[in-house]
């Protein structure tokens, strides 16, 4: 039960000794002031401010902007682990595309019985619209967001798959730099993977995804919902490190099912669009009639071949929390593979055997409505109530299919600077896929997320996260010889 | 480029320039508004930043007493008038934040921590000193986002369509000014040195940061009328219509350059540039400074039209 398994510590392990890639780091740390770390913390916070890496908050007055709380030590992940993690990665990303492509296509996983049909096809982010259809490529997630969770040295778990609009990796790309201007003494000790080239590899990836029909040099923007979208800087952020456009819906349209942009010198034909709009407002004609974002009549040039949007529509489908159950047999489906990263334990409580399981160890389980998100319709066992464990229960007996439970997971820690000294917390990790007709690649690395607050598990930026630099090293064996 | 970046550069570069003439104003005003009553019309001071700023009927739908706290509330802090010096700011990093792959990181940082510091200023007093502050950091900020821009910016369309949004503004700017003071500049005003409206040409100049500037190029006491030829017929003063028309000419022709191809806003840029080259100051009084001023207002609005319907469709 990973429950039961003792708080694993990034750089102390579970017994408190330093593990190898950490040796510089700790060493490091014995030998600066707190008064040092205090200051680089404050000079941290100052050059986000004044680059403007912010993001919006929603319905807080008075501050429509807020920085995300950087935390000036580096997460720390050896060349040997990562290079698993990213072996898996790719198997992960490659299965979700094959899975999709049949779901909207001819559904031989849903006629093996392998995922239950109603899953797919009752399932909000089921896109009718896409069945049937042929994407360019035939590929659906060309970027992807898998979070993953560690709980001891060699225990990764994929927490969730993220197959619509992941967001984050302007902060990897940031955090970077500003890592390298507060830090370069640490930063020269220890040779770290480069991740600048990342916007260079999203961007070949997105040509190499245009139509056949797109010519020899595809024309590619970035869709943004506009500035009062929380994820705006990202999007402009991006759209300037690719050198393309940022458009918004209004300066895109289409005739003759052909996709123009607006510009000063006349309309100019867009072959392949990197969305950051949801599905659902991505075309008024065929989508939600109120979405002012869109763009009326994208659908109808998608589905005449004429333009790539990355990623597809109806990924969704693959990402929720009912199908990230079936994702080891997804993989082995496809792929004829056994899963090289681990899903965290899931019990579905739609199957007899495991509602019976799960009503009867509440008091330990973290139980999760299907279709929520951001901790809402969550019940989490070890912190309830008798009264909430007795409420739950009959919610979960009254309507079992919408519910999955898991074990409260034991996420591992990491050194944080914080203001009483240097004390470990929470994280996560979200590495970065991109999938192309020309193959895969993960920048090494990824968005580590921090729960700032102490024994907080909740690393969600709108919830006070922070985020670090993630720092693959190429020279430090796993084992001490 | 696309067009609604163009059209954010264009009104990013008219705030910035219009915040900045607006501190101009302020302080101009402030300064004649400390002489003894004996020197000057100081009574009617700030009903005239009102009027040069083009604030006035929204100032008086207010209900507002026109005095110094006043004025200088609304014309700098007020959420209240859409293009108090807070409120441009404000809407210049609107469209600069909607813009930002179109801007260096230089110009970013000026309008960026402008912003940020803005409400320090707000909160603050509204002390003589602390208005002092805020004016001379306006300027500084405006200063510091146009030599951004021309140090740093790539020498394409998003930088034409910048300057063009600059001069255009200016040229409004100094006209305006003019439209307020004409009475104060004409010949039959001349009065032996010392007149009371003295202070006023001051103020005027100083507004265009041109009070040693005139010295230089007229060596001589001042004079209305070389006054009114310093801002409109002087290619030399920066501020001028005709030094504003010659860069708004020069912008427009290099995207038209780019384009290939000119249309009815070089034109017409053209056109009101050459009238300024062929007038002379004795013409322009001859014909009412009145009358012209309020000509070259509508023709230079008329321009903004045109180069909206020709580039930003």
């Amino acid at each position: 039960m990973l429950s039961k398994v003792a708080k694993f510590d990034e750089m102390g392990g579970v017994d408190g000794a330093t593990r190898i890639p950490y040796e510089k780091l700790a060493k490091w740390l014995t030998s600066v002031e707190p008064e040092f770390l205090a200051s680089r913390r404050a000079q941290a916070e100052l050059l986000f401010r004044r680059i403007g890496i912010t993001f919006a908050v929603y319905g807080s007055q008075e501050a429509t902007e807020r920085l995300i709380p950087f935390d000036i030590l580096p997460r720390i992940i050896a060349r040997a682990e990562w290079a698993q993690l990213e072996k898996g990665l790719i198997q992960r990303v490659k299965a979700l595309n094959l899975f999709l492509a049949d779901l909207y296509g001819p559904g031989e996983i849903l006629k093996a019985g392998v995922v239950p049909s109603e899953l797919v096809y009752r399932n909000p982010a089921f896109r009718p619209e896409m069945a049937g259809r042929r994407v360019p490529h035939d590929i659906f997630v060309h970027i992807a967001g898998i979070d993953i969770i560690r709980t001891d040295d060699d225990g990764f778990y994929v927490l969730e798959d993220n197959a619509r609009t992941p967001s984050g990796v302007s902060y990897m790309l940031e955090n970077r730099e500003v890592m390298m201007r507060l830090l370069p003494d640490l930063f020269a000790q220890h040779r770290v993977a480069p991740i600048e080239n990342y916007p260079d590899q999203l961007l070949a990836t997105l040509r190499s995804a245009a139509p056949r029909g797109a010519g020899a040099d595809p024309v590619s923007v970035l869709l943004t919902p506009g500035q009062y979208n929380s994820a705006f800087y990202e999007h402009s952020f991006l759209a300037d490190k690719l050198g393309i456009e940022l458009v918004e819906g209004r300066d895109l349209f289409v005739k003759d099912d052909i996709v123009y942009m607006r510009t000063t010198e006349g309309p100019r034909r867009v072959d392949v669009i990197y969305r950051r709009l949801d599905d659902d407002f991505l075309d008024p004609l065929a989508f939600r009639p109120d979405s002012a974002l869109g763009v009326a009549g994208l659908m109808g040039a998608y589905h005449a071949g004429n333009v790539t949007l990355a990623n597809a529509v109806g990924t969704g489908v693959a990402d929720d929390k009912a199908i990230y159950t079936y994702m080891p047999e997804v993989i082995r489906f496809y792929l004829g593979e056994e899963p090289l990263l681990k899903n965290v334990p899931t019990w579905r409580c739609r199957e007899k055997e495991a509602l019976a399981y799960v009503l009867d160890h509440l008091g330990e389980l973290v139980v999760k409505e299907v279709n929520g998100s951001g901790g809402y319709g969550m019940l989490v066992g070890p912190h309830a109530t008798k009264a909430q464990i007795a409420e739950f229960a009959a919610k979960l007996a009254d309507d079992p299919t919408n519910f999955i439970a898991q074990p409260t997971l034991a996420l591992s820690t990491c050194p944080v600077s914080v203001a009483s000294g240097v004390a470990p917390r929470h994280v996560d990790l979200r590495p970065f896929v991109l999938y192309g007709p020309n193959g895969a690649s993960v920048v090494p690395g990824g968005l580590t997320r921090v729960a700032m607050k102490e024994n907080s598990l909740v690393v969600n930026s709108s919830q006070g996260g922070g985020t670090k630099d993630t720092w693959i090293i190429d020279d430090a064996p796993l084992a001490r010889v | 480029m696309l067009s609604r970046t163009a059209d954010n550069l264009f009104w990013l570069a008219r705030y910035m320039e219009r915040a900045d003439f607006l501190a101009r104003i302020l302080q101009a005003s402030r300064r004649l508004a400390t002489l003894p009553r004996a020197y000057g019309g100081v009574e009617t001071e700030w009903e005239s930043a009102l009027l040069s700023s083009g604030a006035a009927p929204a100032f008086h739908a207010a209900g507002l007493t026109v005095d110094e706290a006043n004025v200088t509330q609304f014309l700098a802090f007020s959420p209240d008038n859409p293009s108090s010096i807070r409120n441009c700011i404000e809407l210049a990093r609107i469209n600069a934040r909607a813009v930002r792959t179109a801007l260096t990181v230089e110009m970013w940082e000026a309008i960026n921590g402008a912003f940020l510091e803005l409400e320090a200023f707000e909160r603050a007093s509204r002390s003589a000193e602390e208005v002092t502050r805020f004016l001379d950091f306006v300027k500084q900020v405006s200063a510091a986002y146009d030599g951004g821009a021309h140090r740093t910016m790539l020498r394409n369309d998003a930088y034409w369509f910048s300057r063009v949004g600059l001069y255009l503004e200016r040229a409004d700017n100094t006209a305006r000014l003019l439209d307020v003071k004409y009475h104060v500049l004409l010949p039959e005003t001349e009065a032996v040195g010392g007149s009371l409206d003295y202070f006023q040409w001051t103020a005027i100049l100083r507004a265009v940061s041109a009070h040693t500037a005139y010295h230089w190029v007229y060596r001589d006491s001042l004079k209305p009328w070389l006054v009114a030829d310093l801002l409109i017929l002087r290619p030399e003063m920066p501020r001028s219509l005709i030094a504003c028309y010659e860069s708004v000419v020069q912008n427009l022709d290099r995207l038209g350059k780019s384009h290939g191809k000119q249309g009815p806003a070089q034109r017409h840029a053209r056109a009101v540039f050459g009238q300024l080259e062929h007038a002379t100051i004795e013409s322009v009084f001859h014909n009412g400074l009145h009358d012209f001023i309020q000509s070259f207002i509508a023709d230079n609005h008329r321009l903004g039209t045109l180069v909206s319907e020709q580039y930003l469709f």
